[in-house]
């Protein structure tokens, strides 16, 4: 049931780690949730969730796990059942999860591990889990709550944990809605890769290291120099103009000053395009100017450049699909998915924002967005959105 | 030797199970929260409610890890050798303790706050991932090394004007203090003044609540704020029907101009 739960916990987004998980488990041992689901909702809190951001979302899975507990009477027999005949031993588990060390890289195969576990016990242990609704599957070491000593119904404070939850009060606090410009500077500052400049001419006085140095060398003047640490980052913003993004100015021109504020990056270049990219980009938002060519764009900036695409995606699907007219030349160029399947190509490290969140239906004009998410690393233009964006260009993958 | 609050420092049930919880499983705890809703001020209560001494490690923005392990003082060390001052040849009298050595050494336990963690370089929270995790680092210098005797009661705190990297976190307990309701914000005020009158309370607590909820509010004021105002109003000899219509002394709770304005143009 617990090993249910995490996973439920997991899928839902929050980024739990199995060593989380160990330290809930040793927390009941030592009896922290006082045998009380309240007990055991503030315990998984404090112990699983790190930020306020995600407090609400915690309260919603734990109301999604446990809203089909009866609180008061009787505890259902299965339930008791269950309590009474601890599937594992606890301590064994946890010291056997322990002794694997289990580092991060490691963690992908541990879960599989236990899940593979899991299975074994579902099929020895199949009772106790209807109550839990669709997710629920009763097994994994849980001992911690006390064989018959958990009090579900009748705690002596009135507000159960579901109620708690049900208050959802933090809801504010979630990063998925879009915010102000503040959060996004805070965002784009994630976005440093200091480097010691190897190739660097000028290098600067260490002075620590001098003073230390020349203490250490009896005070005989011993100077040392070091190469200047400094942010390599290089940006491409490319964003969508006009149109329908018209309804998003407002936000597009806060993330743009916020990534024109942050000026530690090395270099940051910004084009516009309308709708779909095709050979042409331009270098005012009106889109009035001659323009640069893609090509020119490809050949000048290679492929460390991190490229932000900001678009709603929604466009006509022959937009993206049918083969672009170039009317300078008055011919039929490549395509804009062809343009973009370059761009992709080329940079490996490029996320697509997205001002508008990801329809849940299929019409004429999201065909695009769809597709577009398929193709790219697409995230919506909030706080969260951004960072996640954010941490996705400092890898390449 | 449950935390339950002290008689200065009024603590919501919720808080109390955590700051229970950190302390049993030996983890660092981890407090959020605006402004004025006494992060800082938790600490003390621990170390009052459990009677332990209180180690204060003020991070700044130049704040380096190694800063609260130890410092080599090589210049000093370096200075007494041109005077011939004897025992220059012991290297450990140049050493000097951190906060997080202090900690170590200390032979009863003791509670470490480690303040606004945030203000500090990006990579400070990592750089002491190892120190908070086994309670022990090394001093190359004098080739010796410093483990906790006793494990310290760690609890940290952050304004979230950065974000904690991920390793960080994971080995914390985390708390969000939320801004405390009315109920509570009484008892709050009844600890800090015994002898106000209750109607004024009252009439002064609506305003706060009031206040705080305009939208146009930038900086909305907290409960040190509420405090030092209610002292304004005791000493000033406010009517407290006066506080109905109008808010004397808002300089107290605002502090910005445009939030001063905001006041005025709300025609209170």
């Amino acid at each position: 049931m617990f090993a249910a739960f995490f996973y439920l916990l997991r899928s839902r987004g929050l980024e739990i780690s199995l060593n989380e998980w160990i330290t809930l488990l040793e927390g009941m041992e030592k009896g922290l949730h006082r045998s009380t689901l309240t007990g055991f909702y503030h315990l998984c809190r404090a112990v699983v969730v790190k930020s306020e951001a995600e407090y609400d979302r915690f309260d919603q899975v734990f109301l999604e796990f446990f809203q089909g507990v009866p609180w008061k009477g009787d505890l259902p027999d299965e339930l008791l059942d269950w309590l009474n005949h601890p599937a594992e031993n606890l301590r064994a588990d946890i010291e056997a999860l322990r002794g694997r060390g289990f580092p991060d890289e490691t963690l992908e195969e541990l879960l599989k591990l236990l899940e593979k576990r899991l299975q074994e016990q579902t099929e020895e242990h199949n009772g106790g889990s209807y109550w839990v609704g669709t997710q629920g599957r009763s097994a994994f070491g849980n001992s911690g709550w006390h064989p018959g000593g958990i009090r579900i119904g009748g705690q002596s404070r009135s507000r159960t944990a579901v109620t708690v939850a049900e208050e959802r009060k933090f809801r504010d606090f979630r990063k998925d809605n879009t915010l102000d410009i503040r959060q996004f500077q805070t965002a784009f500052r994630m976005l440093r890769q200091l480097s010691v400049q190897a190739d660097g001419t000028e290098k600067v006085l260490d002075l620590e290291g001098t003073v230390q140095d020349t203490c250490g060398n009896a005070g005989t003047l011993q100077v040392r120099y070091k190469n200047p640490r400094k942010n390599t980052v290089k940006v491409l913003l490319l964003m969508d103009s006009g149109g329908s993004m018209e309804y998003y100015a407002g936000l597009c021109s806060m993330l743009f000053q916020a990534a024109t504020k942050s000026n530690h990056f090395k270099e940051l270049h910004t084009y516009y395009f309308h709708n779909c990219i095709y050979d042409q980009l331009h270098e005012t938002p009106r889109l009035l100017d001659e323009g640069v060519p893609t090509e020119w764009l490809f050949r000048n900036y290679d492929a460390s450049y991190k490229v932000i695409i900001v678009g709603d995606a929604a466009m006509s699907p022959y937009e993206l699909r049918g083969r672009h007219y170039n009317w300078r030349q008055g011919d039929y160029g490549p395509s804009g998915l062809e343009w973009l399947e370059r761009l992709r190509k080329q940079y490996p490290y490029l996320i697509w924002l997205n001002p508008e969140p990801m329809p849940a239906r299929l019409d004429f004009w999201s065909q695009t967005h769809y597709q577009l998410g398929e193709l790219f690393h697409m995230y919506a233009l909030s706080a969260e959105g951004l960072e996640r964006g954010m941490r996705r260009l400092m890898v390449r993958r | 030797m449950a935390f339950t609050g002290t008689k200065q420092y009024v603590a919501s049930d919720d808080l109390m199970n955590t700051v229970n919880i950190a302390v049993t499983l030996q983890k660092p705890l981890l407090v959020k929260g605006e402004p004025g809703t006494g992060k800082t001020m938790l600490a003390q209560a621990v170390a009052e409610a459990l009677g332990k001494q209180l180690i204060i490690w003020n991070v700044k923005s130049t704040t380096k890890a190694q800063d609260g392990l130890y410092v080599y003082d090589v210049v000093q060390r370096l200075y007494d050798s041109q005077f011939g001052n004897h025992g220059v040849d012991e290297i450990a009298r140049y050493i000097k303790l951190g906060k997080l050595g202090e900690a170590f050494r200390s032979e009863e336990q003791v509670v470490l706050l480690i303040d606004e963690i945030d203000k500090a370089d990006l990579e400070f929270p990592n750089d002491l991932l190892w120190e908070l995790d086994q309670m022990e680092f090394y001093i190359p210098e004098t080739q010796e090394t410093v483990r906790a005797r006793q494990r310290p009661i760690v609890i940290i705190t952050s304004n979230a004007e950065k974000e904690l990297p991920d390793a960080f976190l994971r080995r914390c307990v985390f708390h969000y203090i939320e801004f405390p309701d009315q109920a509570q914000m009484e008892q709050i005020i009844h600890v800090h003044f015994g002898d106000l009158e209750e109607r004024l309370i009252r009439q002064a607590l609506a305003a706060f609540y009031w206040l705080r909820q305009l939208p146009d509010i930038e900086k909305k004021p907290s409960t040190s704020e509420l405090v030092d105002w209610l002292r304004a109003l005791a000493a000033g000899g406010v009517d407290p029907d006066r506080i109905v219509r109008e808010i004397p002394f808002a300089g107290v709770l605002l502090k910005k101009d445009k939030d001063l304005r905001t006041l005025a143009q709300s025609g209170r």
